[in-house]
């Protein structure tokens, strides 16, 4: 090891963290390929389903009526529809916060063999309310009127 | 200087970097759900008045002949009311909004439009989001532009600026033709 | 009028740091010129001014000055004063204020105090200083003023959401700026002894104190918004690897790797470039992740109000800065001198072992964060998680860990391997023997079990450095090393033992039931409802007792919120010695029952011990090289005026 010519000390060093980025590099893009969940639409999921054994996601809106809780009490199941095409989800755990039916939901998870989503964890993303970009739009008033809103 | 190419590596990844998230940038944000039924016509549905003062609405109230607005609104919606006087504007510039109120409370509603004006001529309640969900809105504020038999041509998603509001009129003329 | 006081000193620092960039560019040039003596002068005051400036935002908003907009937006008259100030930093307008006014003190601090290094060297270094400053001023002052006002004052203030009535919520922020602003000054210095060829040691140990500094608040910042993220999300997770998340672990990584390249600059003269390079890419990471958030390219758990334009004025920033930064580099790097050589078994050796195992998982997080980005533009949606970074990120960990044992061991320049084979040797049978006792005990992954073997090994090889010294004179920096080195073991094991040892149950309990998890025996006891400002709830309680002892009891809630009407769920934790219990409600069924989600997860508060405990390693060595430094300049300035004295 010692035995590095003292001359091309810095090229080896640069030629060394170059061959470590470029493989951090590759390894990252070969285990991107194989860990990176997909994202589907339920019209997608139904077209070309996804083996069994990937992880993957399905993001939709949760059909009303549809929640169910099954007997042992911490199961649900529930449809997840794009306006198209639906596919049924189970998930066992403690649904997320803004989880409504009629809101949208992003599952994680697998397909089941029977066409049943698995899912191992629910993300209910879309807020209902879109976040106004700031109040700069609002005339006085309406911010008072606003407030005293807020405020009751 | 080509035994010092390495040095320009750095810049390269740089580059690609910005080149990558520019175009994120540019893309239109893809958390806004579009419907599905735009260009389609909009599915049968009958819904209860949101207030007595007002009649509901029913998907044979947006066949008859005359294009419409459709807005999809709630009272604890706050963009709602940051939206409510380009509404006003709309109407004023010849637009029948109809309204269609997302999980609500007459009174509520009531006192929402007495605060912030009535641009509607109906508004129906969706008290379980079923109409909201089978044309495809994700959110509250939506606008849609349905022409006088029923398709819907266009939706807008997220609350109406005032740059949006001529914008909305040329969409409701073409739908008129 | 407070307001406009504040707006004025804000653009008057402004000015002042654009005569700041003129002074220092031209006494680079030309060393005597008219104005070389400005920049310094310059540099104190726009500090002074950005502080008078924020001062004033703090006054607004501790008079609660309804008449501007981001008081009235932001406040409410109503709220604890701790609040109100912090209601001051707690936005976004606020908050780059609060960024520009710390930069500024920082330019001011080394404009004052800074006499080690070449003045011209100085002169760039200020210029550079004053050159990113005013990038901010401008997105200050154009597109986010906070000192604008209301062309009708509101009668009240709309910021009485308790949401954000949080301490953690407060200081996060805040200590995430702290260390971005103090990588914008190593960034500074690198560049101003690149533009003048002047990277050595003294360089180098002019930036370290900011490194370390910056280094110091990344830590904090980073166990506290992990801490926040376990604690508030109630997912049971302390890690999900989300671009928010990355975006505050890709600075830390930097800087972690330039922390360590400046120490080799600064005690044996070598890695310049190296060293210059780390310092472009650690404040290019802090600005990314800034943008990152900002600018919702990347989807994340956490909520953000995000502002595309204001994303885009972050990336045209970054995008002057760190791309002519690395021009500059290119054009310049190849005339700095080599510095000294050593072989590749030495304390260098190792240590640029580690830089490259640091920069290999700052690319493979990077990688992976904006992977999403990258096949969007080709219109496939994909999400990356932990089963992506775990694996990744620890094939480069490992290796390093296993040098970090050994490497404070060795000797600068050369050394032998025979000299730290006996340790080695030590520490190997280590790791060999926790791996076969855990692989034999429980069933935990791979990961896991490398994580408590190498956690332990590490544990003992941090201490190793110790042996055999007079403790009281061992240097503070050492002692800095060894506790932050030991930190990272702790929370190591922690990491590794919650993955390992973790025990969940999800249960539908109705009043009166009692289940286990693990040595745990809970019962539910019943549920009530229970009020808040703006919330209901209903609230467990549950009784838990561990190995038959004395019950505790725990309370998590499911608060509904109304206008907006939202639902959350409130966790609950007691924590032992040896864990935390961790419980969740969800929601109710019909036939009465509750849905309970329960934790136990051994040692898991370690991995915020060890945050802290790496955090205070920074800090001791921090002192330790202060007080170093004005030691020596006090020699320094002793003997010249005793040169002096023999001369007259």
């Amino acid at each position: 090891m010692s035995a590095l010519k003292p001359k091309h000390q810095r090229l080896v060093l640069v030629i060394v963290a170059v061959i470590a980025l470029i493989a951090a590099g590759l390894l990252a893009a070969y285990a991107l390929r194989n860990q990176a969940s997909y994202f589907y639409v339920p019209t997608q999921m139904i077209a070309e389903p996804p083996a069994p054994t990937q992880a993957v996601r399905l993001g939709g809106m949760v059909q009303a009526g549809t929640l169910e809780t099954m007997p042992d009490g911490v199961t649900v199941s529930f449809v997840v529809g794009d306006g198209e095409e639906q596919v049924p989800v189970r998930f066992a755990g403690i649904l997320p916060d803004l989880f409504v039916e009629g809101s949208g939901v992003v599952a994680e998870g697998k397909l089941g063999a029977d066409g049943t989503f698995i899912a191992d964890n629910l993300l209910a993303k879309h807020d209902e309310n879109y976040i106004p970009r700031e109040l700069e739009d609002m005339t006085a008033a309406q911010v008072e009127q606003t407030v005293l809103e807020t405020a009751r | 200087m080509i035994r010092r190419w390495y040095l320009w590596l750095p810049l390269l990844a740089f580059v690609g970097f910005v080149v990558l998230v520019t175009s994120g940038l540019m893309r239109p944000m893809e958390r806004e759900v579009v419907s599905r039924m735009v260009g389609k016509p909009i599915p049968g549905f009958a819904l209860k008045p949101a207030i007595s003062e007002l009649p509901g609405l029913s998907s044979a109230d947006l066949e008859d002949g005359r294009p419409k607005l459709m807005n999809i609104w709630a009272s604890w919606c706050l963009p709602c009311i940051a939206e409510a006087p380009q509404l006003e504007a709309l109407k004023a510039g010849g637009a029948e909004i109809v309204g269609v109120a997302i999980r609500d409370k007459p009174e509520d509603v009531a006192r929402f439009l007495a605060q912030n004006g009535n641009p509607y001529s109906r508004i129906g309640a969706d008290d379980l989001s079923a109409v909201q969900l089978e044309i495809g809105s994700s959110g509250v504020p939506e606008t849609f532009v349905v022409d006088g038999d029923g398709i819907i041509t266009y939706q807008h998603i997220g609350d109406v600026r005032a740059e949006h509001v001529p914008m909305l009129l040329e969409k409701l003329e073409d739908a008129a033709q | 009028m407070i307001a406009e006081l504040g707006l004025a000193a804000l653009w008057l620092a402004a000015a002042l740091a654009g005569l700041q960039l003129i002074a220092g560019v031209q006494s680079v040039r030309q060393p005597d010129g008219p104005l070389a003596s400005l920049a310094r002068p310059a540099a104190v005051i726009q500090g002074v001014l950005a502080a008078f400036a924020f001062l004033m935002l703090l006054w607004l908003f501790a008079q609660t000055d309804l008449s501007v907009k981001l008081v009235a937006a932001n406040s409410h008259s109503a709220k604890p004063m701790i609040f109100k100030l912090s209601g001051a930093w707690g936005n976004h307008e606020g908050s780059m204020l609060l960024w520009v006014t710390v930069m500024a003190l920082a330019g001011g601090l080394i404009g004052y105090l800074e006499r080690r290094l070449p003045e011209v060297t100085m002169q760039a270094t200020l210029a550079t200083q004053a050159f990113v400053g005013l990038g901010f001023y401008a997105f200050l002052l154009l597109s986010s003023n906070p000192f604008e006002r209301l062309a009708t004052p509101v009668a009240e203030g709309m910021g009485l959401n308790p949401l954000l009535q949080d301490i953690g919520l407060a200081f996060h922020p805040p200590t995430l700026y702290f260390g971005y602003v103090g990588l914008s000054v190593a960034f500074s210095f690198a560049l101003g002894a690149l533009l003048t060829r002047q990277v050595t040691p003294n360089f180098a140990r002019a930036m370290r104190p900011w490194v370390l500094g910056a280094w110091i608040f990344l830590t904090l910042g980073i166990t506290a918004g992990s801490y926040w993220a376990y604690y508030e999300l109630g997912w049971g997770g302390w890690w999900f690897w989300d671009p928010v998340e990355n975006a505050s672990l890709m600075p830390w990584l930097a800087a972690t790797a330039l922390l360590h390249s400046v120490s080799v600059l600064a005690a044996r003269d070598a890695l310049r470039a190296w060293t210059i390079m780390l310092g472009v890419v650690a404040f290019s990471m802090s600005m990314m992740g800034t943008f990152l958030v900002r600018s919702g390219v990347l989807t994340s758990v956490h909520a953000f109000a995000v502002d595309p334009e204001r994303g885009t004025f972050i990336l045209v920033l970054l995008g002057i800065y760190i791309g002519g930064a690395l021009t500059i580099f290119a054009l310049r790097a190849g005339t700095v001198q080599e510095g000294e050589r050593f072989t590749a078994t030495s304390r260098e050796g190792a240590l640029v072992f580690n830089n490259v195992m640091l920069s290999a998982i700052l690319a493979v997080v990077l990688v992976g964060t904006l992977y999403p980005l990258l096949t969007e533009a080709f219109g496939i949606r994909v999400s990356v998680g932990p089963p992506y970074f775990n694996p990744v990120a620890a094939i480069f960990t490992l290796p390093m860990l296993a040098v970090m044992a050994v490497g404070p061991l060795l000797r600068w320049r050369r050394d032998g391997a025979k000299r730290i084979s006996k340790p080695a040797v030590f520490l190997t049978i280590c790791v060999l023997l926790v791996a076969v006792l855990v692989t034999y005990l429980s069933n935990a992954s791979l990961l896991a079990i490398l994580g408590l073997a190498f956690a332990a090994a590490l544990a003992v090889g941090s201490l190793l450095p110790l042996r055999g010294r007079n403790l009281l004179r061992t240097p503070l920096a050492t002692w800095g090393m060894v506790t932050a080195h030991f930190g990272i073991a702790v929370a190591l094991f922690g990491m590794a033992s919650e993955s390992a040892f973790s025990i969940e149950k999800l249960v539908a309990a109705r009043p009166g039931d009692m289940t286990e998890v693990g040595p745990w025996k809970i019962t539910l006891d019943g549920i009530e409802p229970v009020a808040g400002p703006n919330w209901t709830a209903l609230q467990a309680d549950l009784r838990a007792s561990y190995k038959g002892g004395s019950a505790i009891t725990l309370q998590p809630q499911s608060r509904t919120f109304w206008s907006p009407e939202r639902e959350t769920a409130e966790s609950a934790l007691a924590a032992r010695w040896n864990g935390q219990l961790y419980a969740v409600m969800g929601s109710g069924i019909e036939d009465g029952r509750r849905q309970l989600r329960l934790w136990w997860k051994p040692f898991v508060p370690m991995i915020w011990f060890g945050g802290i405990l790496v955090a205070l390693g920074g800090f001791l060595s921090l002192i330790g090289r202060l007080t170093a430094d004005l030691k020596r300049h006090y020699v320094r300035r002793r003997s010249a005026e005793r040169r002096e004295d023999a001369q007259v």
